[in-house]
């Protein structure tokens, strides 16, 4: 019972192995691959792992405060070097072992050539609540 | 309207039905049929007899929602020969019940809300905000859950150590939410501790209400954990703790130690103490030998070398640190801790610091951040 989020890349994770944009996928390879993201969601759902799941547009802002009474500054000529976020699932799973098995099978979500993309997906622990029997005795 | 009597009677109504033959499932709707009818009609017309109203009507539910069912009339049949309900002891049904929800076929997290919503009777939508996801979720995992046991027969004796194992989970989880299932763990722990006679199921229950004890004081009121040693003993819930040692004492006299019972042993001898400098380390070291004995758990042993820390001496601590795993949950912080104590302000800094980075949780993560920020602050840059 823990709760991971995944992350899909749009920029700045490792190349997939079936790197193919996806814009010269297609069309059919494009309704498979949906096919496939909303399958897998729904199978989590009945299983009771699934939590939320959305998607991002491909643009981005980096935006930072620039002093008193000044506009927030946002970035200007080297966005397309930043990563890119293109949507995240967040799952509850009982072990670390099954996270990274529904992370490996997302990867394999359908590409160019109705091949498994093989691209790399960020899995990542949310912090918990604290639990109510300190592990540590001192804690 | 009694919710508490209600939830009270829930799993010993579910527990005959399913023992008279129904499905799982089917026994589960029916049952919360009869609560809502309970709900409606009890402030006009309260029964006599609460149970034996609620298995009657459950009972009925079930029958008609089966009626059509040509396979199912037989079993139907072979019931109503059954002598009508009465207010026989419902003891056997809901310990079996314990058994069904934490059946080992099920997964953890399965298990846990199984148990929560037939033996707690809580709604689903309460299981699901206390575990932070979507209602819809909470009910695929209950009905997966439901469909795994609904084919376990009724007639084998479960293990209660699953048993225990799940419903400790449930009480890890804490608060949050409108469900304090601490508070949830507690009640259904006592419950099972009514109809079954095990040391340690009399064990988690004393270590339970003995650490929840301490749950006031643990947590400043902007959500920081606050250490043992700093804990305003005030705030310990002394009724509890005096309700926990006085079942471990009775369990204990059983002379039928379990892992259970060790645990708790050392909670009692951290809530005995009036002050964190009374605190009897060298017999709380004593309980983690023997819960080394008893499941031989690396965690076990990193907490046993806490201990060694205070009983002996922080150089004693880090000896017995040295054999474990670096890799463990909380070795870091542990190491920190007695570096601290024993001097080495840098070392215990970059070790604070390396913990605080592999913190499951926020709170953990901000306490040791502030630890290594605390030494840092202290030295010259």
């Amino acid at each position: 019972m823990a709760k991971y989020l995944m992350l899909k890349h749009y920029r700045g994770a490792p190349a997939a192995a079936n790197d193919v944009p996806m814009d010269r996928w297609t069309p059919e390879e494009i309704s498979a691959h949906i096919q496939y993201m909303n399958d897998f969601a729904a199978r989590l759902e009945k299983t009771g792992e699934f939590v939320d799941g959305q998607a991002l547009a491909p643009e981005g802002t980096w935006v930072r405060y620039d002093g008193e009474g000044r506009p927030p500054v946002t970035d200007g000529p080297f966005a397309e070097t930043k990563d890119l976020i293109a949507g995240w699932m967040v799952i509850d799973v009982d072990s670390y072992e099954r996270a990274v098995e529904l992370a490996g099978e997302l990867s394999a979500a359908p590409g160019a050539g109705g091949k498994p993309i093989h691209e790399w997906l960020e899995l990542r622990p949310f912090l918990a609540a604290p639990p109510t029997i300190p592990e540590c005795p001192h804690g | 309207m009694n919710e508490a009597l209600l939830r009270s009677l829930t799993p010993s109504v579910l527990g005959i039905l399913v023992r008279r033959g129904a499905d799982f499932t089917a026994a589960e709707d029916a049952v919360q049929d009869a609560l809502l009818e309970a709900v409606r009609v009890w402030p006009a017309d309260p029964p006599r007899d609460a149970k034996g109203w609620l298995v009657t009507v459950a009972w009925r539910r079930f029958l008609d929602s089966t009626r059509s069912d040509a396979a199912r009339r037989r079993r139907e049949d072979r019931a109503d020969e059954e002598p009508a309900p009465g207010s026989a002891p419902a003891v056997d049904d809901t310990l079996q019940l314990y058994f069904l929800c934490a059946h080992p076929s099920l997964t953890p997290s399965s298990a846990v809300a199984l148990t929560l919503r037939a033996v707690g009777g809580l709604t689903t939508r309460q299981i699901a905000r206390a575990y932070l996801v979507p209602e819809a979720t909470m009910a695929q995992r209950i009905s997966r859950a439901k469909r795994t046991v609904s084919g376990v027969r009724f007639d084998r004796p479960g293990d209660v150590a699953t048993v225990l194992r799940v419903l400790y989970l449930v009480f890890n989880e804490g608060y949050s939410g409108d469900v304090d299932l601490a508070a949830e763990a507690i009640r259904l722990t006592r419950q099972l501790a009514a109809v079954i006679d095990h040391p340690e199921v009399k064990g988690l229950l004393a270590l339970m209400l003995l650490h929840h004890a301490r749950r006031a004081a643990r947590t400043a009121p902007d959500g920081t954990l606050v250490p043992l040693a700093e804990q305003d003993r005030g705030r310990w819930d002394t009724e509890a703790i005096a309700e926990g040692v006085a079942i471990l004492q009775a369990a204990l006299a059983r002379d039928r130690l379990g892992e259970f019972q060790a645990q708790a042993a050392v909670a009692a001898l951290h809530a005995d103490a009036p002050t964190a400098e009374e605190t009897d380390w060298v017999q709380i070291v004593e309980w983690y030998d023997e819960l080394v004995r008893l499941t031989d758990s690396p965690v076990v042993r990193l907490n046993r070398a806490v201990a060694v820390g205070e009983a002996d001496g922080p150089r004693a601590g880090l000896a017995a640190l040295a054999a474990l795993d670096a890799s463990l949950p909380r070795h870091a912080a542990v190491a920190a801790h007695l570096h601290e104590r024993d001097g080495d302000l840098a070392t215990a800094a970059r070790l604070y610091a390396e913990a605080a980075h592999k913190a499951p949780t926020l709170a953990e993560r901000d306490h040791l951040t502030l630890q290594a920020a605390r030494l840092h602050s202290r030295r010259p840059r």
